[in-house]
């Protein structure tokens, strides 16, 4: 079984969708060189024409996308940091994503936002760290957090096909995951999975969370028995899924990598308690109100959701109600 | 064809006027919700720029964007419609006056974000180019645009990699209640000197000079030149929003007001045609509005549970709101 990074298969994806599809191109800030180490060899493979290095200049960009888009291509844009997205938000959100509904479907705009690195990066503190998947999800954006390199590949060639925007978050703390992948193939937008099955406690894990739960399940296994449920897309989210997985453990904790305040953790508790009589109060785990990451690593540490707070959030709501 | 007629430019202008005229009218009658941004005494910009394009061009207009969509070639009966929300408007009653588009006659766009467009004409023209097809952009954009960082950046991006887009300036003198000269420093062709950008400046009242400029301009991208600006100087004969109908806000005086009115582009076009001539487009155009008012009249109002249809191109289905 060919063993394949998280970095190499955004690049397959990336590599395979070009092949495939002559209206898909690339935009970014020092994309040719590949200084994220995402678009290497693209720029021999395809030509300057399609691997586009832009000025600085993300707004511009990011709607000249849009026009693009609008005109019958498959923009991918790559954005150097996370929060470049706060300055694109307006043409993100204002334009490319409003357009089929104010043109009333007169057009697509099949752009995506790929976001190497998103969430800490140890040490690049305040304005490099942020991990705003759940602003996206809120404005209705679709928006994807793959967990691991089939995904990464499956769900960045998804977004890529997609008719609509789509912005696609690899987390910092997923890129160096390395996994053995026999098939390569697309996975489909708004479908979770079950990466641990188990019987007594749900726990949704975002991203690069996906990994400490699996890893605090193994921890506990002895004392319970927990479901890691990974939804993979955020929006659409797999509703259905994730209720069929709580309906049989009646126990929900989620770890999210967002701030508290209206993160995805709060809407995935939300839905939930709406269809599932639960057995016991959900938990969650979650970047504080606010968060901004301190530069010094133990107070970054100490600002992200982390294995030991999730292992206690479980043995909570397994003490509770039962 | 580029079309240099003048009874043309003179019908493309008395449109946009009379339009303009009967929706400030619908918005008095309440039929237009939400009020409009009338474009009255700019007609001549939209009318000599569209006037210099072909079909196959592409513009995006502006919050005050009616003449735009109009002069690009959108159907007066189903521009209407949008304004008053029905199923039969441009957009399906779901854009409005701000949001009004045909992409089918290559208008992507009124833009209610100012400065915005821009940089999406760009991306646009450079993606249809790059396919081989033959065509060039106009965007239009007030004065008010023109600090606009976005906007700024389109001019380098489209500059630097040679995009045929004309940036068109209405310089009406205001942004909302602010004058130029208490926004912008430096000058609005200094901003396209800065980027190696040809800037011509023309007088807006004038659609004959408008088209003629923008025409040159045109050639010239056609034949393999960069992006180049146009500074229409003009004046906004009307409210900034029809709001102002009822609230008067004073920021302009009367004397300017007058003056301003006094070069009226309509007028200056109509004085190039007989009399005759000039009565029988006019007639014409009022027949063209008075079926236009009775078709959108007439037309359904969307039902509400389809509120949210075309929300996604990817069939995509929405969570609705309810309890
Ligand atoms: C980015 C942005 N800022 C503010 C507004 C609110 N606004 C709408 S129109 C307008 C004035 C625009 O002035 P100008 O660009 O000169 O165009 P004009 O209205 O004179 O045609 C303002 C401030 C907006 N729509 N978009
Ligand atoms: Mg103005």
């Amino acid at each position: 079984m060919p063993r394949l990074s998280y970095r190499r298969a955004l690049t397959r994806a990336l590599a395979d969708e070009m092949t495939r599809d002559e209206s898909v191109f690339l935009l970014g800030e020092d994309i040719r060189v590949a200084a994220a180490n995402v678009t290497t060899g693209l720029l021999k493979k395809f030509g300057p024409e399609r691997v586009l290095d832009t000025p600085l200049s993300e707004q511009a960009f990011t709607s000249f996308a849009t026009g693009a888009a609008l005109a019958g291509t498959r923009p991918v844009i790559e954005f150097q940091i996370p929060s470049l997205l706060f300055l694109v938000f307006e043409q993100i959100v204002n334009h490319a994503h409003k357009f089929p509904l104010m043109t009333g479907g007169q057009c697509a705009v099949p752009v995506t936002y790929l976001v190497p690195g998103s969430g800490s990066r140890t040490g690049w503190a305040g304005q490099h760290s942020d991990h705003p998947y759940s602003l996206f999800a809120h404005v209705g954006v679709t928006t994807v957090v793959p967990a691991t390199p089939a995904d990464a590949y499956g769900l960045l060639v998804s977004a890529i096909r997609c008719d609509d925007p789509v912005v696609v978050f690899a987390p910092a703390g997923a890129l160096d995951v390395r996994a053995d992948v026999d098939d390569l193939v697309p996975v489909p937008l708004g479908r979770g999975c079950v990466r641990r099955a188990g019987t007594d406690v749900t726990v949704v894990a975002v991203g690069h969370l996906v990994h400490d739960a699996l890893a605090v399940a193994d921890e506990l296994a002895d004392q319970v028995s927990v479901e890691v449920f990974d939804p993979r897309t955020l929006y659409p989210f797999d509703w259905d899924g994730l209720v069929e997985s709580v309906s049989r453990t009646g126990r929900l904790v989620v770890v999210d990598d967002s701030n508290r305040s209206c993160g995805m953790a709060g809407e995935i508790i939300a839905t939930v308690v709406e269809r599932v009589r639960l057995a016991a109060s959900p938990r969650r785990v979650t970047r504080p109100d606010g968060a901004v990451l301190p530069f010094a690593p133990a107070l970054d540490r100490a600002v992200q959701p982390g294995r030991e707070q999730l292992s206690a959030a479980i043995q909570l709501c397994l003490k509770d109600g039962s | 064809m580029t079309d240099s007629d003048p009874v043309r430019l003179y019908r493309t202008v008395r449109l946009i006027r009379r339009f303009e005229e009967r929706a400030i009218d619908l918005v008095r009658a309440g039929e237009i919700v939400g009020g409009i941004h009338p474009y009255l005494g700019q007609e001549g910009i939209a009318a000599g720029v569209c006037a210099a394009l072909r079909d196959g061009d592409l513009v995006t207009g502006t919050h005050r964007g009616h003449g735009h969509v109009l002069a690009k070639g959108a159907d007066p009966a189903r521009m209407l419609a949008e304004l008053c929300g029905r199923v039969t408007g441009l957009n399906r009653g779901r854009g409005g006056s701000m949001h009004a588009a045909d992409l089918g006659v290559g208008v992507l766009g009124a833009n209610a974000i100012v400065g915005a467009a821009g940089a999406i004409l760009t991306g646009a023209v450079w993606a249809r180019r790059r396919r081989g097809d033959d065509l060039v952009g106009a965007t239009f954009f007030g004065d008010g645009a023109v600090n606009e960082g976005m906007l700024l950046e389109a001019f380098n991006l489209a500059a630097l990699w040679r995009v045929p887009v004309l940036f068109v300036c209405e310089n009406n003198g205001y942004a909302t209640t602010m004058p130029v000269a208490g926004a912008v420093a430096g000058t609005i062709a200094g901003r396209a000197a800065a980027f190696g950008m040809p800037a011509t400046a023309v007088d807006g009242q004038d659609p004959e000079e408008v088209r003629a400029t923008c025409a040159a301009a045109v050639a010239r991208m056609r034949a393999g030149g960069g992006p180049e600006l146009v500074e229409a100087r003009t004046y906004r004969f009307d409210a900034h929003h029809t709001f102002e109908h009822r609230v008067r806000l004073d920021y302009r005086p009367p004397e300017e007001v007058a003056a301003g009115r006094s070069r009226d582009p309509v007028d200056i076009q109509g004085a190039r045609l007989p009399l005759s001539v000039r009565e029988s487009v006019d007639a014409e155009v009022e027949a063209v509005l008075d079926a236009a008012v009775g078709y959108a009249l007439a037309s359904p109002a969307p039902d509400p549970a389809t509120a949210l249809e075309h929300l996604y191109a990817s069939g995509l289905t929405a969570r609705t709101g309810g309890g």
